[in-house]
């Protein structure tokens, strides 16, 4: 026996504490729970983090704003590019650099495909929690996988990569859609808009399904605000809350589209809003193709040396909507090309916040449900 | 031949060939299942190893097992953690010498063996409680606790399920029984016999521990549920146990469902039977590759609230036709 000191968890008489994590199957990475818990009704969740610290925010302030959107890609490793997008954004809005329309554009398409991919993922994982490795949940993880690789194998033909795409660069995009691409790109949402009905009947057509999410995890639109959820576990709260919409960037002033909410505030209303949010953003990525602007896709000339690329100083907030909610970068610049100090906004750090007010009350199965229904990325909360 | 098969040397012969039967059965059951499962979810399954779509597999699975390190926790009662998977896997395994293999051609072929059958099929979970609770883990003591709850409230309605056939046959005794389904097996039998069968089969979900009522083997919950501290031959005897329990119950279903041996004689009956007992255990992997698993609570109310009133009237119903009769 050897190590650091034993931890001591104070507890009332009669109650177990269980260590949830961070080596459990159904925490999503290395999220660790301790559970107090009387029988199997949970009575207290401490949430503890930091186990994919990475310290992303203080390495910022050691390399050039050039080299720094690939970093943030690796945040919320489930969709890169939301994270690169919102980065660029808050560079461009402190620099006052000009982006032409045609990459606003592809900065969307991007992002609506890798929503999707995200969603998917979500889709999956929460299969697994809740029909568990040996059951029906591997099999619809394996459907959402199936879908979401030929998502990833689009963005491969696009950019090279299939995963970190590294698309956004300060000033526009890196890869442009030629025609064959956009074809491809009707073509793949057509298909994944067939296969939504056959996961649905697996996920929220499944009468067990329904009865393991419903009134599981509620978050009270009160307890939403007062806690500063966001994103779809927002929206399911019934607050219509999207950044596209409230404060647009990109291309999204131009595109029509339907924000999704339901009231119900549970983990089948987030289903159903990640659900639609899929078909949303299938048909936002059709229109983006119909309507794809002209023009060049980067507006300054590449630069030999990207050390030059000096941003004045003063202080901006940009935020994009992520899958999983509101990612915003807060960048403070003394006029040189690092930031000063660089604090990012990470949705699934505040949708966490909200466990230790919702699991307990629950039985320890409807922790699993609440937690895949949240959709935290680790990445995204430790940074 | 009988008198190969008498005495305590045919009891050792006997009983070395079913444990080895059953055994390979059961191991080739897993293979079946890697099978099935991919194909339902767009996989291949086992390839690799051994041509063609790599039948050696179960064999390296056991080679791998045992030769892995066979951990004893510290802090485990070794007692009844080393006794827990023989507890698993034993009964499970003397359950298949009570299925008759042809008319009288059973192993063992008592007057009562269909109740003897069942009371050994229930003694698995013993074993499963043993290793919970010795394992000193919260996770596998949780585990252990669901399967007290789970065995209490889905043993009932199984063995009132279980009652129609013996109650139609007018006998404890399988071969009596299958014989009694000459004219029409007893799934056949309207009403009772299919809603008797479809009981039996939701508990046999819940006590092979299969999705989507394997509540105390909720791996997304509790890891690896009673045997999280297991490793090696012993896991492997877990895993083994759970496969022979679940055949095991198959096999019944089809002695006492689905006329057992019988069948056209142009195949033996062990044929037919063992053909029935696959039949019902890819019914059983169908349902469980498809469906998410309950909560407990919904599990244990659903057996409550609906399977033991429904078993309980069918009981009377089939009574009430027997007595007419």
């Amino acid at each position: 026996m050897s190590g650091g000191p034993i931890e001591v968890v104070e507890r009332e008489f009669g109650e177990l504490a269980l260590n949830m994590g961070p080596q459990h199957p159904s925490t999503h990475g290395v999220l660790r729970l301790i559970l107090h818990l009387s029988g199997e009704t949970v009575i207290k969740a401490v949430p503890v983090i930091g186990y994919l610290h990475r310290g992303v925010e203080k390495l910022s302030e050691h390399l050039t704003y050039d080299q720094l959107a690939p970093v943030y890609e690796r945040d919320d490793y489930l969709a890169p590019t939301a994270n690169s997008n919102a980065y660029v954004l808050a560079v461009e809005r402190l620099g006052a650099i000009a982006v032409p329309r045609r990459a606003q554009w592809l900065r969307a398409f991007v992002s609506e495909w890798q929503r999707v991919s995200s969603h998917l993922v979500w889709l999956g994982t929460l299969g697994l929690d809740l029909g568990g490795a040996l059951g029906g949940g591997t099999t619809l993880y394996m459907y959402c996988f199936r879908e979401r690789e030929k998502i990833l194998d689009f963005l491969e033909e696009l950019t090279g990569t299939r995963f970190h795409t590294n698309f956004n660069l300060i000033g526009g995009a890196r890869y442009d859609l030629d025609a064959a691409m956009a074809d491809k790109s009707n073509a793949l949402a057509a298909s994944v808009e067939a296969a939504l009905p056959e996961l649905w009947s697996m996920s929220g057509g499944n009468p067990i399904f329904s009865e393991r999410t419903r009134s599981v995890g509620t978050i009270s639109k009160d307890l939403a605000m007062g806690v500063g959820v966001t994103g779809p576990t927002l929206r399911a709260s019934g607050i219509a809350y999207d950044v596209r919409k409230a404060a647009p960037y990109d291309a999204y002033a131009e595109l029509p589209f339907d924000v999704i909410s339901r009231t119900a505030g549970d983990a089948e209303a987030r289903f159903q809003v990640r659900m639609d949010e899929i078909r949303v953003s299938l048909k936002l990525v059709r229109s983006i193709v119909d309507g794809l602007p002209a023009g060049p896709i980067f507006a300054r000339k590449p630069l030999k040396n990207p050390k030059a690329t000096k941003i004045p100083s003063g202080e901006v907030y940009a935020a994009v909507e992520s899958p999983r909610g509101e990612l915003g970068f807060h960048i403070v610049s003394d006029g040189s090309a690092k930031p000063l100090r660089l604090k990012i906004n990470a949705p699934s750090f505040k949708n966490l916040q909200v466990v230790t007010h919702i699991l307990p009350g629950g039985l320890v199965a409807d922790v699993v449900a609440t937690l895949g229904s949240l959709d935290p990325v680790l990445g995204d909360v430790d940074r | 031949m009988s008198a190969l098969f008498t005495g305590w040397t045919g009891a050792l012969a006997l009983s070395t060939v079913v444990i080895g039967v059953a055994m390979t059965f059961v191991a080739y059951m897993t293979w079946l299942e890697r099978k099935v499962a991919a194909r339902m979810q767009n996989r291949i399954g086992p390839y690799e190893v051994g041509f063609p779509h790599g039948w050696l597999q179960p064999l390296a699975d056991v080679l791998k097992l045992l030769v892995k390190e066979d951990i004893t926790p510290r802090a485990a009662d070794p007692l009844l953690y080393n006794l827990g998977p023989l507890l698993v896997v034993v009964p499970a395994l003397v359950g298949f010498a009570f299925l008759p293999l042809g008319k009288g051609l059973a192993i063992v072929d008592h007057p009562y063996s269909f109740l003897f059958f069942t009371a050994l099929a229930s003694l698995t979970l013993l074993g499963i409680f043993a290793a919970g609770w010795a394992s000193n883990n919260k996770y596998a003591l949780l585990s252990a606790l669901r399967m007290v709850a789970m065995a209490a409230s889905y043993e009932v309605p199984m063995i009132l399920a279980l009652l129609i056939p013996a109650l139609l046959a007018g006998s404890f005794q399988l071969t009596a029984v299958v014989e009694a389904q000459r004219g029409l097996w007893f799934i056949g039998y309207p009403l009772v016999g299919q809603l008797a069968f479809g009981i039996f089969l939701l508990c046999a979900l819940a006590e092979g521990n299969k999705s989507p009522l394997d509540i105390l083997d909720a791996e997304s919950e509790l890891v690896a549920a009673y045997n999280v501290e297991y490793s090696g031959i012993k896991f492997a005897l877990f895993y083994a146990g759970e496969y022979a329990h679940t055949l095991a119950l198959c096999g019944l279903a089809a002695t006492v469902f689905f006329g057992g041996y019988l069948g056209p004689a142009f195949l033996p009956g062990f044929v037919w039977l063992t053909g029935k007992c696959v039949v019902l255990f890819v019914l059983i992997l169908w349902i469980r590759w498809s469906l998410m698993r309950m909560r407990i609570d919904q599990a244990i109310r659903i057996n409550w609230m609906f399977l033991l009133p429904a078993s309980l009237a069918n009981l009377l119903i089939a009574a009430s036709w027997v007595v007419r009769d």
